[in-house]
C-alpha cells in the first residue's frame, strides 16, 4: 500500500510520541520533587514504558487488515518485525529501570536526566528497528549513540566511567563517520534512500554492468563498520569491554542487550531488504565476509573472556561472543537464519539481563564485581546462586535451558546453508565458553566464602524480579509460541 | 504412560525434596529413597511384562512437542533399553542407601541433584526422538558436574570441569551430526519432500531406503564419526578416556557407582541405538575387517582392553585401579559391537549390563573400605581377611566376577564378545585376551595385598562391613551369580532386538 502522509502517520507513531512525552515529563517531575531519595521519577518512567507498551499493541492491532504500513512518506515502516523489536526493547528498558532502582552506585542527584535519557535511547532504538530510509537509519543510530555515551559516563565520581564514555565517543564517532560514507556511496550509486528501491536499482545496475560489484562491496563494508560497532563485532568491538566495565551495571546490562538487539534489527532490515536480492547476492558475495566476521567475533570474545577476573568485564566479552553467534544467523540472510536471530535475541534478553541483575545484587551486598566476591554464594544466598548458575549455563547453551534451544536453531540455520565450518567453529566456541562461565559457578558452589559467611537476605521484590528472568530462561525453549512468533515476524518483511 | 511416570517421578521427587525443610535430613533421605524405589518397582514391572517375542518397541508414547521443528515426545522400550532401565532403576535406591551416612554437607541439594540425574538417565534410555535423546543425554551433565564438584575429593574442581568439558566437546560434535541428519531427513533423490524428522525409528527406516539422502555412504560415514566421538567420550574410548580416572577418584562413592554403572553405558547404548542401527554403512566403513579403517573400531576396542588393563595393573590407588579396569572392560563391549554378528552384539550388550552390576559392586566396596580407613592405598593394607571376613568374601566375589571367572556373570559377556569378534578380527581378538590375563593379575594381586598376609596393626580395630552396606551389595551379588549360571535371563530380553539389528546390518 501507499506510504502514509505525515499527518496520517502520527496516529501510528503514538509509541514514539509517548516516549518523548514521558521523557519530558520525567525531567519536569524531577524539578518539582525536592526529596532526592524519592523514587517518583523512576516510577513515572515505568508508567511511561507501560503506556508505550499499550501504544505498541494498539498500533500493531490497528493496522490489522491493511497489512504493514509505511509512515512519513516511506521513512519508517510499521510491521510485525518492528513490533517484535519494540516489545523486546521495552522489556529491556523496563528491566533496566527496575535494576537502576535497586542499584546503589547511581548518583541520586542526576536521577531525572538518567531516566529521561533511558526513555530517549529507547525512542532511538524504536526508530532503528523501523527505519527504511538511509537518512532515517543514520539519524536513529546517532540518537542511540549520543545518548549511550552520556549514560556510559554517568558515574560522575568514577574515573573509569568517564574513561568509558570517552572511549565510547571516540570509537563511535569514527564508526558513524565510516558508516555515513558507506551510506553516501549507496545513495550515490542508486540515487535513492529507500531500502526497497535500492535493492531494485542495484540489481538493475549490476545486471547492466553500470557499476562494479566491488563498489557495492566497499559500500557494504563501510556500512558494516557502523552496524558492527553497535553489535560489537570484530574488529569494531574494542570499545565494549572498557565501556561495559566502566558504565553503571544497569547501563551495561542495557547496552549489552538492547543496543545489540537494535543493532541486529537495523542490520537485518538493511541487508535483508536492501542487499539480498537474488541477482545482487550472486554478483556481490558479502555473505562470506559476514561468516568470517562472525567466526572471528565469537572466537575473540570467548578467548578474551577466559582470563577475566571481573565479572562485568567477563560478561562484556561473553556478550561480544554472543554477537558472533547471532551474526551466524545473518550469514546469507535466509528467513530461517533471521528467525533464529530473533528467537535467540528473546532468549538472550532474559538470560543476559538476569545475569547482570545478579551482578547488581552481588555488587550491592558483597561490594565486589570480581569473581572472588562470588565465593561461597551458594551458602550465603542459595537462590541467587542457583539463578546465576541457570543464567550462566543457559549462556553456555546447555540443555534444558533456553540458551540451548536458541543455539540449536541458529546452528540448524547455519548448517542448512551448508556452512559446516562455521557451525563447527561456533560449537567449539560454546565448549570454550563453558570454561569461563563455569569459573563463576565454581566460585559460587565449590569454594568457601572465607570470613564472611553470614546469609544475605533479599526482599521479596528482588526474588520476584529474579524469577521474571529465571522462569523464561528455563521454559522458553519448550514452548511452541516463541518459535512461531519469530518466524511470523520474518515472513512479513519484504525480500526483494 | 507407565514409562513417562517412571521417567518423571524422580523429577517430581526433586521438587518435593527441595520443598522439605533444611533441618530434617532423615526425612530428605527417606523421601529420596521412596522416589527411587517407585521407578525400580515400575522397571521391574516393565521387565516382567515386556513381550520378549518381538523386537518392536513397546509402551510407546508419541506426542507432539515442538511442532515448528517436528520434534516429538516419543518414548518407548525395546529389549535393550528395558534391560538398561532396570539397571538404572536398581542402582538408584542402592546409591541413595550408599550415601546415607557419608554425605556430610548439603544432603538436601545432593539428593535433589541425584534425582534429577536419575530422570536424565531413565529418559535417555527410553527416548525415541533424536532431539529428546540429546536433551536427556545432556541433562545428566549438570547434576554430575555438581555432584563431583561439590561433594568430591580434594581435586574435585579439576575433575568436575574436566568431565564437563570433555563430555560437552563430544556432545557438540554429536549435535552437528544430529542437525545434519535432521536437515537431510526429507531429501529423496536430491529432492526435498515432506517434513523433516528427528524420529529415531523413522530415521532408521529412511537410512535403509535406496536413494534417500540418509542412505548415502559418505554421508553415513561422516555423521557416524560425529555421533561416535560424542559417545566415545562417554564410554570412554581411548584417546578420550582421560577424564574418567580423575572423575572416579574424586567423586563420592555413590556417584562413582552411577558413573561406572550407568553413564558409561549411555555411550555404548548410543552406539547401538544410533551409530549401528541408523548408519550401518558408516559402521561398515570402520568394521569391514579390511584395511586400516576397516579394523579401526576393533582396534580401539583392543587398545581399551589392553591399555586399560595395564594401567590398572600399575595403580596403587584402589579406586583408580577399578576405574582403569572399567576402561578395559568397556573395550570388550566395543570389540563385541565391532564384530557385527549375533554372538558379538549379544555379548556386548550382556557385558554392558554385567559391567554395570560388577563395577557398581567394586566401587561400593572401595567406598566401604575408604569410609573406615580414610585412604585407598592398596599397599597400605594387608591381612584384612582376618579382620573383615564378610567384606573379604563379597570383595572376592566381585573380583572373580570382574576378572571373568566362569560361573559368574563377567565371563559370559566377555566370552561371547570375543567369540563374535574372532569371526572377523582374528588377530586383534587373540591379542585382546592379554587383557583378561592382566585383569586376573591385577585383581588377584590386589586381593593378596589387601586381604592376605599379616594384618597391619593400624587396622586391628577396623569394624566389619555393616548391615546397610551389605544391603547395597547383596542384590548386585545375587545378579552376578544368577547371570553367571543363567545368562538367558537377560539375553532373552534382547534376543529379538539383536536379531533385528543384525538384519539391518546385513541389509547393506
Amino acid at each position: 500500500m501507499q506510504p502514509l502522509s505525515n499527518i496520517e502517520s502520527l496516529l501510528y507513531f503514538s509509541p514514539e510520541i509517548l516516549l518523548v512525552i514521558f521523557a519530558a515529563a520525567v525531567i519536569i517531575l524531577d524539578l518539582v520533587v525536592k526529596n532526592r531519595e524519592s523514587a517518583a521519577v523512576a516510577h513515572l518512567s515505568l508508567v511511561g514504558c507501560l503506556c508505550t507498551f499499550a501504544a505498541v499493541l494498539f498500533t500493531h492491532f490497528s493496522f490489522g487488515d491493511e497489512g504493514p504500513v509505511s509512515l512519513f512518506l516511506g521513512m519508517i515502516r510499521l510491521d510485525v518485525f518492528s513490533t517484535f523489536f519494540k516489545i523486546l526493547l521495552l522489556l529491556a528498558t523496563t528491566a533496566t529501570i527496575l535494576f537502576s532502582l535497586r542499584s546503589e552506585e547511581l548518583d541520586t542527584r542526576l536521577k531525572g536526566e538518567y531516566y529521561a535519557l533511558l526513555l530517549a535511547i529507547t525512542l532511538g532504538m524504536f526508530l532503528m528497528a523501523s527505519s527504511t530510509n538511509l537518512l532515517m537509519i543514520f539519524i536513529s543510530l546517532e540518537t542511540v549513540s549520543l545518548t549511550s555515551y552520556i549514560l556510559a559516563g554517568f558515574l560522575t565520581h568514577s574515573p573509569r566511567s568517564s574513561e568509558a564514555a570517552f572511549k565510547y565517543i571516540t570509537y563511535g564517532a569514527v564508526a558513524s563517520g565510516t558508516m555515513l560514507f558507506g551510506l553516501s556511496l549507496v545513495f550515490g550509486m542508486t540515487g535513492t534512500g529507500d531500502l526497497a528501491q535500492i535493492a531494485g536499482r542495484l540489481t538493475e545496475l549490476l545486471a547492466a554492468g553500470d557499476i562494479a560489484p566491488l563498489a557495492v562491496l566497499i559500500a557494504i563494508t563501510f556500512v558494516l563498520a557502523g552496524v558492527g560497532y553497535k553489535i560489537a563485532s570484530v574488529p569494531f568491538h574494542m570499545w565494549s569491554p572498557d565501556v561495559y566495565e566502566g558504565a553503571p551495571i544497569p547501563i551495561t546490562a542495557f547496552l549489552s542487550v538492547a543496543s545489540k538487539s537494535a543493532g541486529f534489527a537495523l542490520f537485518i532490515r538493511f541487508f535483508y531488504t536492501g542487499f539480498s536480492a537474488s541477482g545482487l547476492m550472486e554478483a556481490v558475495d558479502w555473505s562470506f565476509m559476514l561468516a568470517i566476521i562472525s567466526a572471528l567475533t565469537m572466537t575473540v570474545g570467548n578467548l578474551a573472556a577466559l582470563p577475566q577476573q571481573n565479572v562485568k568485564r567477563l560478561l562484556a566479552y561473553s556478550s561480544i561472543a554472543h554477537g558472533g553467534y547471532l551474526l551466524m544467523g545473518g550469514v546469507l540472510l535466509s528467513s530461517e537464519g533471521v528467525g533464529a536471530i530473533l528467537f535467540y535475541l528473546v532468549v538472550y534478553l532474559f538470560m543476559n539481563l538476569g545475569a547482570f541483575y545478579v551482578v547488581v545484587l552481588v555488587a550491592n551486598e558483597v561490594g565486589s564485581e570480581m569473581i572472588d566476591g562470588y565465593r561461597g554464594l551458594s551458602s550465603r544466598a542459595p537462590l541467587v546462586a542457583v539463578a546465576m548458575m541457570i543464567f550462566l549455563f543457559s549462556l553456555t547453551g546447555i540443555p534444558p535451558f533456553a540458551g540451548f534451544f536458541g543455539k540449536w536453531i541458529l546452528f540448524t540455520a547455519v548448517l542448512e546453508q551448508g556452512y559446516y565450518w562455521l557451525a563447527l567453529v561456533g560449537l567449539l566456541n560454546s565448549v570454550v565458553s563453558l570454561y569461563y562461565y563455569a569459573r563463576i559457578v565454581k566460585a559460587m558452589f565449590f569454594e568457601d566464602a572465607g570470613e564472611e559467611t553470614d546469609r544475605v537476605s533479599f526482599s521479596t521484590g528482588t526474588f520476584a524480579l529474579l524469577s521474571v528472568f529465571v522462569i523464561p530462561t528455563i521454559f522458553i525453549g519448550f514452548l511452541n509460541i516463541f518459535y512461531t512468533f519469530s518466524n511470523i515476524s520474518v515472513s512479513v518483511m519484504p525480500m526483494q | 504412560m507407565l514409562l513417562s511416570l517412571m521417567i518423571f517421578i524422580p523429577l517430581l521427587g526433586m521438587v518435593v525434596v527441595l520443598l522439605l525443610p533444611r533441618e530434617s535430613e532423615e526425612l530428605v533421605k527417606r523421601v529420596t529413597l521412596l522416589f527411587t524405589l517407585i521407578p525400580l518397582a515400575l522397571a521391574v514391572y516393565l521387565f516382567i511384562s515386556y513381550d520378549r517375542s518381538t523386537a518392536g518397541t513397546q509402551y510407546v508414547v508419541n506426542a507432539p512437542w515442538i511442532e515448528a521443528f517436528n520434534i516429538q515426545y516419543h518414548i518407548g522400550i525395546d529389549g535393550l533399553s528395558v534391560t538398561l532401565l532396570l539397571l538404572t532403576a536398581l542402582l538408584g535406591p542402592i546409591c541413595v542407601i550408599a550415601s546415607w551416612r557419608n554425605i556430610e554437607k548439603g544432603i538436601k541439594a545432593y539428593m535433589a541433584l541425584f534425582l534429577l540425574l536419575e530422570t536424565g538417565m531413565l529418559g535417555f534410555f527410553a527416548a525415541l526422538d533424536l532431539f529428546l535423546f540429546y536433551v536427556f543425554f545432556e541433562l545428566t551433565l549438570l547434576p554430575m558436574y555438581f555432584l563431583i564438584g561439590v561433594w568430591g575429593g580434594p581435586r574435585r574442581e579439576y575433575a568436575a570441569i574436566k568431565f564437563f568439558l570433555y563430555t560437552l566437546f563430544g556432545s557438540v560434535l554429536m549435535l552437528v551430526a544430529m542437525i545434519a541428519v535432521y536437515l537431510n531427513s526429507n531429501i529423496v533423490n536430491g529432492v526435498a519432500e515432506g517434513l523433516r524428522t528427528f524420529d529415531i525409528p523413522t530415521l532408521i527406516t529412511l537410512a535403509a531406503t535406496q536413494g534417500h539422502a540418509l542412505a548415502d555412504p559418505d554421508f553415513q560415514m561422516w555423521v557416524f564419526v560425529g555421533f561416535f566421538i560424542g559417545f566415545a567420550v562417554k564410554v570412554p574410548i581411548f584417546p578420550f578416556h582421560t577424564w574418567l580416572p580423575d572423575a572416579h577418584v574424586e567423586a563420592p562413592t555413590a556417584i562413582s557407582v552411577i558413573l561406572a554403572g550407568i553413564l558409561l553405558k549411555m555411550g555404548t547404548y548410543g552406539l547401538v541405538r544410533v551409530n549401528m542401527a541408523m548408519f550401518p554403512q558408516g559402521l561398515d566403513h570402520f568394521t569391514s575387517g579390511t584395511g586400516f579403517w576397516g579394523n579401526s573400531l576393533a582396534l580401539l576396542g583392543f587398545i581399551n582392553i589392553v591399555y586399560g588393563s595395564f594401567c590398572a595393573l600399575a595403580q596403587t590407588d584402589f579406586k583408580k585401579l577399578v576405574a582403569y579396569s572399567s576402561i578395559g572392560h568397556m573395550g570388550f563391549v566395543i570389540l563385541g559391537l565391532a564384530s557385527g554378528n549375533a554372538n558379538g552384539i549379544t555379548g556386548a550388550i550382556l557385558q554392558m549390563f554385567n559391567h554395570g552390576v560388577i563395577s557398581a559392586m567394586l566401587f561400593l566396596l572401595v567406598g566401604v573400605l575408604y569410609d573406615r580407613a580414610h585412604h585407598r592405598e592398596i599397599n597400605g593394607f594387608g591381612g584384612l581377611g582376618t579382620r573383615m571376613p564378610i567384606y573379604t568374601g563379597i570383595t572376592t566375589l566381585a573380583f572373580m566376577a570382574s576378572l571373568g571367572l566362569p560361573g559368574l556373570s563377567g565371563f559370559v559377556g566377555e566370552a561371547l564378545s570375543l567369540l563374535g569378534a574372532y569371526d572377523k578380527f582374528k588377530f586383534l581378538t587373540i591379542l585382546s585376551t592379554i587383557g583378561i590375563v592382566v585383569g586376573a593379575a591385577y585383581f588377584l594381586w590386589t586381593l593378596q595385598r589387601v586381604f592376605l598376609g599379616t594384618l597391619n596393626p593400624k587396622y586391628e580395630e577396623l569394624p566389619e562391613i555393616n548391615g546397610r552396606e551389605i544391603l547395597t551389595l547383596v542384590p548386585l551379588g545375587i545378579l552376578t551369580i544368577v547371570l553367571g549360571v543363567w545368562p538367558n535371563f537377560a539375553i532373552d530380553m534382547f534376543r529379538e532386538s539383536v536379531t533385528n539389528l543384525i538384519d539391518v546390518l546385513n541389509a547393506i
